[in-house]
């Protein structure tokens, strides 16, 4: 483990979506921290609540969404309470995101080397000059080629990948110290998208900045993460150093989802070895909310929540890593 | 960009055969004209000399040719009713139309444009809320209705407003203009708003059904994901993707303008080009009304080239793609 500052720090964090009916809860209780230099998986089947928890912690919710509880701490610093003011000199400065999709990240009426120049110059009291020249270092260091030339063309004239690169180039502009990055290869052609997970990273070193990138890919999060994240329904049902949950999963979904080895774009969404699917946000049974899916479940299970437990290196929210609990599992065997 | 604009006036050229050919053809459909010309106690002669003066006695291709060539040189023969020059009558009553079109566009647009970007933006606000109720009045009341209202509550009730024809008229040149006096406002203001509002709840409708989908879209969140000022945001990226659908329907609108100022002018008794091809239909006076067919066509088309350049200014992605396509 790292003996680094934490850069981002998230503690009990929830997120609901009021309605009529009352409160949907789409992240509860999440708790994570991200260290200086980096890198933090979040892995989860679609609507595990990943993209909510960064929205939530970049003060991006779209209402009716809102943090109901919690803390999120910058630099040791509350961000979560900010004015919308502040919180927007926060965002692109001092915490960036990457979205999913390249082809619509981009404003397709503006060039490319106006959209950096706007985000700098946001951020930074540059010349016009000087930030046309910080755009063109940008580009080039995303390995954009001419980056002279290119800075003036339209983001059509660019392909999937590149855009990424520009994306990425856009979101490290003015040097955060947190990237988010949100399924930042699901929609490119896999042959670029080991490539462009690469780049991400190596920026992200170069430019020190922490990471918390959201995938469902394994194979990504095993090349790529220091730690692991995985959500489910809303919750972490599993954290540690990624090696050991690849290789010595704790909790019965992680270990669901390591059944195979896992290789750059393997899908989770297309192999989940787990019978049945994850509960929508109003059907979440009581107790473990894995319970009707898990092989190991046993009768504390559908009446008590787990809350995240240390095992080793790892934390996981499970009763079978309850002493209280242990023997009970034998006994339901 | 010189291709695309020959490519367009080359369009535009066949669109205004096509017209001049369709109102050539009225010539031929509608009745005898030299007997609403001369009335019923005419001489034979007097019709004979009346029919070659009005060269109806030539073949029909050399008469349509004839037409086009004074056409174009904007001769479009004599009014059968009032015995005079088609194009004097249009030269005189033209400007009253066009001034008339033209503030209602910008009412239309200065109006409906920031209307739509509020409403979008302040979905929740009191004053969209009443901006949107008002609109669906503006939708559902026909022009007439509309006219005959605003002409009871500010001419007659309030009596602050003219209620008829034009006034404090200008010169310049052979341009009868109401913009230069205050009296030529008061005139204008009340038709021009008739005029003015159903398209100005139309575009404003679509401003703002536009703006929503624009603020849902993913450049506009990581734009937010940037920390770009929200004034930036709303009225660089967001209004300007808004203006790339709403500039066509815009280019409509105006042209339906001129069709519903007919109604406009004749509530309020402007006297335009729709007042006179009004009295042109109950009298059937062809020159006219060709010639107001005419005169429409080359305004759409005028219209939609502009629309079209418009687009081209705009999106960078028709710029592109067409000189990509060039070498
Ligand atoms: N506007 C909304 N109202 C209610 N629930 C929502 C809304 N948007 C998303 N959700 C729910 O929030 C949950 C988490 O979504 P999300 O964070 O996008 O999942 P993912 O892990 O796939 O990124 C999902 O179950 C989704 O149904
Ligand atoms: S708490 Fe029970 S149901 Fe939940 S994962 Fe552990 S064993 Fe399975
Ligand atoms: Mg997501």
């Amino acid at each position: 483990m790292s003996n680094k500052k934490p850069v981002l720090e998230v503690r009990n964090l929830r997120v609901e979506f009021p309605n009529r009916r009352g409160n949907l809860v789409a992240v509860d209780d999440v708790s994570f921290t991200v260290n200086e230099g980096e890198v933090l998986g979040v892995v989860g089947e679609s609507g595990a609540g990943k993209s909510m928890t960064g929205s939530a912690v970049i003060g991006l919710l779209e209402p009716p969404g809102r943090i109901a509880g919690g803390e999120v701490l910058l630099d040791g610093e509350r961000i979560d309470n900010l004015s919308p003011e502040a919180m927007r000199r926060v965002r692109g400065k001092r915490i960036g995101m990457v979205f999913q999709d390249p082809l619509t990240s981009l404003n397709p009426l503006y060039t490319v080397g106006r959209q950096l120049t706007e985000t700098i110059q946001t951020h930074q009291n540059v010349s016009d000059s000087q930030a046309r020249k910080q755009a063109i270092d940008l580009l080039a260091e995303v390995g954009i080629p001419a980056p002279e030339k290119r800075i003036d063309q339209y983001p059509h004239q660019f392909s999937g990948g590149m855009r990424q690169r520009v994306v990425i180039a856009l979101a490290l502009c003015v040097n955060p110290r947190m990237i988010i990055a949100d399924e930042p290869t699901t929609a490119l052609d896999v042959s670029i998208q080991a490539q462009i997970i690469k780049l991400l990273k190596r920026l992200c070193e170069d430019h020190g900045a922490a990471v918390m990138l959201i995938t469902h890919d394994m194979g990504v999060i095993a090349e790529t993460a220091d730690r692991v994240a995985v959500m489910y329904a809303g919750r972490i049902a599993e954290i540690g150093p990624v090696k050991d949950v690849i290789k010595n999963a704790k909790h019965p979904y992680t270990k669901g989802l390591m059944g195979s080895i896992p290789v750059v774009g393997h899908d989770l969404e297309r192999l989940s070895q787990i019978e049945g699917s994850m509960p929508r946000l109003t059907e979440i049974p009581r107790g473990c909310a894995f319970n009707p899916r898990c092989p190991e479940v046993f009768d504390r299970c559908r009446v008590e929540r787990p809350d995240l437990i240390d095992v080793g290196t790892s934390r996981a929210a499970c009763w079978l890593h309850d002493p209280a609990s242990a023997k009970k599992t034998e006994a339901a065997e | 960009m010189l291709d695309f604009i020959v490519q367009r006036l080359v369009q535009a050229v066949f669109v205004m055969l096509t017209v001049a050919m369709i109102s050539f053809s009225l010539f031929q459909f509608v009745g005898d004209p030299v007997n609403n010309m001369l009335g019923p106690e005419a001489t034979a002669e007097q019709r004979l000399a009346a029919r070659e003066t009005l060269g109806l006695n030539d073949p029909i291709p050399v008469q349509f040719t004839k037409w086009v060539g004074n056409a174009v040189q904007g001769e479009f023969g004599q009014s059968y009713r009032m015995g005079r020059p088609v194009s004097d009558l249009i030269a005189q009553r033209l400007p009253a139309t066009l001034e008339l079109v033209a503030v209602s566009a910008l009412i239309a647009v200065f109006v409906g444009v920031p209307m739509g970007v509020y409403t979008g933006l302040k979905r929740n606000s009191f004053l969209s809320k009443i901006f949107l109720t008002v609109s669906l009045i503006g939708i559902s009341l026909p022009t007439f209705l509309i006219g005959i209202l605003l002409i009871l509550l500010f001419g007659v009730t309030l009596g602050w407003l003219p209620t008829f024809g034009r006034g404090g008229l200008t010169n310049i040149g052979n341009w009868e203009t109401s913009l230069l006096t205050a009296r030529g406002w008061s005139h204008l203001i009340l038709p021009a708003i008739t005029l003015a509002l159903f398209q100005l709840t139309l575009i404003m409708r679509l401003v703002r059904a536009e703006m929503l989908e624009v603020l849902r879209t993913d450049y506009i969140k990581f734009a937010k994901a940037r920390g770009l000022r929200q004034r930036s945001i709303n009225f660089g990226h967001a209004l300007k993707n808004t203006l790339v659908p709403v500039i066509t329907i815009m280019g409509l609108q105006i042209g339906a303008l001129l069709a519903f100022s007919i109604i406009t002018e004749t509530v309020f008794q402007w006297p335009g080009m729709g007042l006179l091809i009004i009295q042109a239909i109950n009298f059937g006076d062809i020159p006219i009304m060709s010639s107001y067919l005419v005169l429409v066509a080359l305004f759409f088309v005028i219209i939609n080239l502009v629309v079209d350049l418009l687009y081209y200014v705009v999106d960078p992605r028709l710029r592109i793609e067409r000189t990509a396509g060039a070498h």
